[in-house]
């Protein structure tokens, strides 16, 4: 057996199972606080990574400074679909939400098609060193980057909802939107903050995926690709985000170590997670991590 | 209402007690555009004082608390006439969150309790329109009104009853409320806490100086904290008076106070067509 592959593989699989985990957190923050499904997930991802590339390539800022701006960005738009698309639907049934969204997925494809074209464009160094050698280990620095951002992602996420008031007020609305209006919270602001966070944290993970990859519209699978990593964490369960995207990630490249040492059919990689759904799903409906809800009256 | 000519200014601290803190008038609330509720709901709550509203189930004093509160629209309802003024100020399409700014608290009806959050998480919610407040302190606070709670760890979910009463309570102090508006405090309570509700109610008034609108089927206990008492019936008021006079009130006695002379079962249900109120 190939251990270094193998272990390579694993190492592969956190790294991207994290990214997948808080591009489901996004996912995840916005279902739970405003119940919409997004169907435009991935390509807010995608748009992310396509403002920061065009910003670093087109305009020729450094990279740090694109990041940035591209998240400035990422955040008004995310505002600008909640208040624009979503708010006037506020009350109208679920499939007019979802059918909002999957205009909102094909309207920017096409539109990002079209502005930013159709090849991979890849990022241009910007690192200065393409590894860091950790404990001999020879690690790129933008997998490392990724790791550190995840990580640091999930903790402003757990500060957020556990100690700051506005996290607080979202999940006071995710409970109940009367009870939270009832309490002085402003449940079209948190609206309007939920989508922003779940822009800026999609805009992080596209850069990040960008960097390490190369920027393209087919990225947008990513928002495919979550729905695994959700449903296997519970729809509603934040934490169980996280274990799902990493779940995922994971299974995906044991899938492929399997598929390419010894069963070479092909394209186990991206087939895999979607059969462990399906089991999962088969088990326990309600997936792993579904909160169960508190019965007393 | 009284108002003579130094009157005291809106939110005016040393405003008096006894002038008017709520207004309804004329109130009329109609849900999903056809379903009358409020027909005409005028009432007066006083300043410093407890104000008592009473009514049969489906009368319409949640709908009411409601309407003031603002909270209308979550469930497809509005106020199509009518005004409710708070400090002389017209506020009936006044959002949310700016009444609960200006010092309107209801407790809602079932008590409202973020029950997937701690005890501790609640009552700082409670504090969410006061970016400045020392949460800290005022949990103390809180916690000095309410020892119980202090003991109690874990989800708020998993108190009982009374205890998530004094928690929705505790919370609504946390808001710092010149208001409070009660929907059945009492409900589900057994009947020790039930008076220990009471008690605490008496106290966010006399202590804290909290005006109180208070909603209850329970009309014994509240006719007896309450200054005043209105008694709705079908979306209006029907009945009104000082507590004592409602408590005497022979319609009151009957149909709310389950004392009186004794009537037959007949009569009981003929009450709605002999309208001795209208
Ligand atoms: N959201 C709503 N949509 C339609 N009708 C409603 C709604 N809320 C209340 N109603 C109706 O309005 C009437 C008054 O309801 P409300 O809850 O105000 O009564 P209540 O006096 O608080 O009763 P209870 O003592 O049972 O709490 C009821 O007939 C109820 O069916
Ligand atoms: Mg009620």
């Amino acid at each position: 057996m190939n251990t270094s592959l193998l272990l390579q593989l694993l190492v592969n699989g956190v790294i991207v199972g994290m990214l997948y985990g808080i591009v489901a957190m996004c996912f995840v923050l916005i279902y739970k606080s405003t119940q919409v499904v997004n169907f435009a997930q991935g390509e807010f991802v995608v748009l992310g990574a396509w403002v920061c590339l065009s910003l670093v390539v087109s305009m020729g800022l450094p990279f740090w400074l694109a990041f940035l701006f591209s998240l400035v960005f990422m955040m008004v738009f995310g505002i600008l679909v909640q208040v624009i698309l979503l708010r006037p639907l506020v009350g109208e049934p679920v499939i007019s939400v979802i059918m909002a969204t999957i205009g909102l997925s094909i309207f920017m494809q096409a539109t990002m098609n079209w502005i930013f074209g159709n090849n991979a464009v890849r990022f241009p160094q910007v690192f200065d060193q393409a590894t860091v050698s950790i404990g001999g280990l020879n690690v790129e620095t933008a997998y490392l980057m990724s790791l550190v951002l995840s990580l640091v992602v999930m903790g402003m996420f757990f500060w957020f909802f556990q100690y700051s008031r506005w996290g607080l007020a979202m999940r006071a609305t995710a409970w109940n939107q009367q009870i939270a209006q009832s309490l002085g919270i402003s449940v079209g602001r948190v609206f309007a903050m939920a989508w922003a966070i779940s822009a800026v944290v999609s805009g992080i993970a596209g850069v990040v995926i960008g960097l390490v990859s190369a920027v393209s519209n087919s990225l947008a699978i990513i928002g495919i690709k979550v729905f695994p990593a959700v449903i296997v964490g519970g729809l509603d369960s934040i934490v169980g985000a996280i274990i799902g995207g990493l779940t995922i990630g994971i299974l995906e490249n044991l899938a492929e170590f399997v598929d390419g040492q010894y069963l070479q059919i092909g394209n186990m990689y991206s087939v895999a997670p979607f059969y462990v759904l399906l089991i999962i799903l088969m088990i326990k409906p309600y997936g792993l991590f579904g909160t169960p809800d508190i019965e007393r009256v | 209402m009284t108002m003579t000519a130094d009157a005291p200014k809106k939110d005016d601290p040393a405003a008096t007690s006894g002038d008017t803190i709520l207004s309804l008038n004329n109130v009329e609330v109609v849900f999903n555009d056809v379903i009358l509720v409020l027909r005409g709901m005028s009432l007066n709550a006083r300043r410093g004082q407890i104000t008592a509203l009473l009514g049969a189930n489906g009368a319409g004093k949640s709908t009411t608390l409601k309407a003031i509160a603002g909270l209308l629209r979550t469930e497809d309802g509005e106020i199509t006439r009518g005004t409710v003024s708070y400090n002389d100020k017209d506020i009936t399409r006044m959002a949310a969150d700016r009444k609960v700014r200006d010092g309107i608290f209801l407790v809602m009806e079932g008590r409202g309790i973020v029950q997937d959050m701690t005890i501790r998480e609640n009552l700082r919610l409670g504090a969410f329109t006061r970016k400045d407040a020392d949460i800290e302190a005022e949990i103390a606070e809180v916690y000095k009104f309410f020892p119980r709670l202090q003991e109690r760890k874990g989800l708020a979910g998993y108190l009982s009853g009374g205890e998530q009463q004094m928690l929705a309570i505790g919370r609504a102090m946390m808001a710092k409320p010149k208001l409070i508006m009660m929907d059945e405090p009492s409900m589900g309570l057994s009947p020790l806490l039930v008076k220990e509700v009471f008690g605490i109610i008496r106290r966010l008034n006399e202590e804290l100086g909290i005006s109180i609108l208070l909603v209850e089927q329970n009309a014994n206990m509240a006719l007896k904290v309450a200054d005043y008492g209105y008694i709705m019936e079908n979306g209006k008021i029907v009945l009104d008076g000082t507590g004592a006079e409602l408590v005497e009130n022979e319609d009151v006695k009957e149909f709310y106070l389950g004392g009186g002379e004794r009537r037959s079962f007949r009569n009981v249900k003929s009450f709605r067509r002999r309208k001795r109120w209208l």
